[in-house]
């Protein structure tokens, strides 16, 4: 066959496609761009700064060691106090929000804005672009965790030199771990819905209150270990930055007739399965759902 | 190697228990434009979604150069441009990002993409667009990128759903100038519409839908043939210059197989012939050696509208 320039040779049927791990990554690249275009990104970068903002203020209000105090008693590493005062009660937060705001409205947002129709078409599998999505919206989120742990560590750095707790680096590890489930878990969820803000409602509400609330329904009236929830899962985040990791205890209760319980707290290799089992079982059925869905 | 084909095998789509896809089944082989004409809600749209894998059929199948979409999707559509209802790309993107996202995911050779992706813009006259923001695009600048973006990969088949819609008048002219160009390039293209004239205008064979059924698929010509009940057919002609009702009396009517002539102005003649494929050809040959000034022929747009409508009535 000979060529002659300017003109194109049919190639019928024969075209060398990419793989589909390299459209995955071509996928991701360009989520990324968008989020970096995106108010959304800035706003959650955003609420990250302020909530890093108002801990560094009260700690240098108000002094490091009245805001995390570190009796001598209880408390072996002064660090330790601080990472747990700062890190344990406000990651889970950000990762929620990282959730709703990459993750509530990730596929549904493609069908209601009829931007999925631009890719569907293309000689690429529908599985490509769910988890091309989904680690585009891993990676901006780990960008806004970052930036916020580069913060927590530098103020830790300021007050207590050094020498940064082995046991923030398992933490922000099981911060990860617990950040892969919760977008595993937006994303099918929000395959589950054709309308954004929809999507986006249920989801918060689901993070913000409604875990927690059964959470605490479950362990408290019920009295069973809430094993089945994902944020029980993620009390690791916190539980390992405590000076002693805390135990399932019988309690005593309060008083006379007071009804006798129990304080559940999930061991780190509970935990750890909770979100594994949260992150697998909603990315299959996720990636079912979005390979079934129609682009009527 | 045969040529590019795309063939639905007895598909059928049922949205609960309403039928918009009707056991349809049809063929089409080669370098030609096919045009997919019917009314709203004919299911023209369901077929394409079928055949780019957007929705499943409920039953048959779907193959392009006889690969069966629904099955490897990835190879079936690696050759296929498609331009279904009117996607929305990415607002905070531009069209020469938009445009990389998908000649990165059809696999153009870098150094080719960033020269592909200029032509294919300004094949639809967007170059002073490529780095602006496509959410102040208007729908018919994106209808135009999108178009855009199924001429990337310089694909053989070409699968299009009412790619004029959304356009203004000079718009849908460029879009079929664009469709026809594609015409000189072996490309098979399958393009839907309910505007008669634009298929008529573009297309070299029609196939005619309705209430999820496929009425007819045959040349354009040949449709038309079928509009006149006495087997007769109407051709029209254009002139450069005009025409006295003399030489149309004299010498036009006069030509083998011509029964009736008519002159709706002086630049426009009708001429009612019979026979087939063959006297049209000869009469074609007989007034371009006439020498007066035709500068188009073509089969009446009356007739292949009375079939239209016609063919429509009847599924009612
Ligand atoms: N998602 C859907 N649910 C129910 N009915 C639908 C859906 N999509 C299309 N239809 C119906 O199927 C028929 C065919 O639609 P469509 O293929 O879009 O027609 P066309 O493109 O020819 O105008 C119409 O009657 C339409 O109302
Ligand atoms: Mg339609």
């Amino acid at each position: 066959m000979s060529k002659e320039p300017g003109t194109s040779v049919s190639t019928t049927g024969s075209r060398i496609l990419p793989t589909s791990v390299s459209q995955v990554g071509t996928i991701t690249k360009y989520e990324i761009l968008n989020y970096f275009r995106s108010r959304r990104f800035f706003i959650l970068l955003a609420i990250g700064l302020i909530i890093s903002g108002i801990f560094t203020a009260l700690v240098a209000y108000y002094g490091v060691s009245n805001v995390a105090p570190c009796l001598p008693s209880t408390c072996s590493t002064p660090a330790l106090a601080f990472y747990s005062f700062w890190w344990g009660n406000s990651i889970t937060f950000v990762i929620v929000l990282s959730g709703i705001f990459f993750g509530g409205d990730a596929i549904s947002g493609e069908f209601q804005n009829k931007t999925g129709y631009f890719l569907v078409a293309n000689p690429l599998r529908r599985s490509s672009i769910y988890i091309g999505k989904w680690l585009g919206a891993l990676i901006a989120s780990v960008i806004v965790l970052a930036i916020y742990a580069g913060i927590t560590v530098g103020n830790g750095l300021f007050y207590f030199g050094a020498n940064v707790p082995f046991q923030f680096v398992e933490s922000l590890s099981f911060s990860i771990l617990y950040l892969i489930a919760v977008l595993g878990f937006t994303f099918f969820f929000s395959s589950l819905f054709k309308s954004s803000s929809m999507s986006i409602l249920v989801t918060a509400i689901l993070f913000l209150f409604a875990f927690s609330l059964i959470q605490l329904i479950v362990a408290n009236l019920v009295q069973i270990e809430p094993w089945f929830i994902i944020t029980y899962g993620s009390g690791i985040i916190g539980n390992v930055l405590m000076d002693t990791y805390p135990t399932t205890q019988p309690i005593r209760g309060p008083g006379p007739g007071g009804r006798d319980g129990t304080t559940y707290a999930v061991t780190i290799p509970e935990g750890i399965m909770i979100l594994l089992v949260y992150f697998i079982a909603t990315a299959i059925l996720g990636l079912v759902l979005f390979e079934r869905k129609e682009f009527t | 190697m045969s040529g590019p084909s795309i063939e639905a095998v007895n598909l059928s789509k049922r949205y609960g228990s309403f039928l918009a896809l009707s056991n349809l089944s049809l063929k089409i082989e080669g370098s030609k434009c096919v045009g997919f004409l019917g009314p709203n809600g004919a299911g023209k749209t369901t077929t394409l979604k079928i055949f780019t894998d957007m929705i499943r059929a409920s039953e048959g199948k779907a193959l392009i150069n006889g690969i069966d979409v629904h099955v490897d999707k990835r190879k079936a559509l690696s050759s296929v441009g498609s331009l279904i209802e009117s996607p929305e790309i990415y607002p905070s993107l531009t069209p020469r990002e938009a445009l990389s996202m998908v000649s990165e995911i059809r696999g153009l050779p870098r150094a080719e993409k960033r020269k592909k992706i200029e032509d294919v813009v300004s094949e639809v006259k967007m170059e002073e667009w490529l780095d602006k923001k496509v959410g102040k695009f208007s729908k018919g600048m994106k209808q135009r990128i999108n178009i855009a973006s199924a001429l990337l990969s310089d694909p053989d088949v070409f699968l299009l759903d009412e790619p004029t819609t959304g356009l203004d008048p000079r718009g849908m002219a460029e879009v079929r100038d664009i469709v026809k160009s594609l015409k000189t390039r072996n490309r098979l293209i399958f393009m839907s519409s309910h505007l008669l004239n634009e298929v008529q205008d573009i297309c070299d064979e029609v196939a005619m839908i309705d209430h999820g059924k496929l009425l007819v698929y045959d040349s354009l010509s040949n449709v038309t043939r079928r509009a006149s009940s006495d087997g007769g057919n109407i051709v029209e002609i254009e002139l450069s210059r005009e025409i006295d009702q003399q030489t149309v009396n004299n010498d036009i009517a006069s030509l083998a197989n011509v029964s009736v002539v008519e002159r709706p102005d002086p630049k426009r003649i009708r001429i009612h012939f019979s026979g087939g494929i063959q006297n049209q050809e000869k009469l074609l040959l007989d007034l371009a050696s006439m020498k007066i000034g035709m500068i188009s022929f073509h089969p009446s747009t009356s007739a292949l509208e009375d079939t239209y409508l016609k063919l429509i009535k009847d599924t009612l």
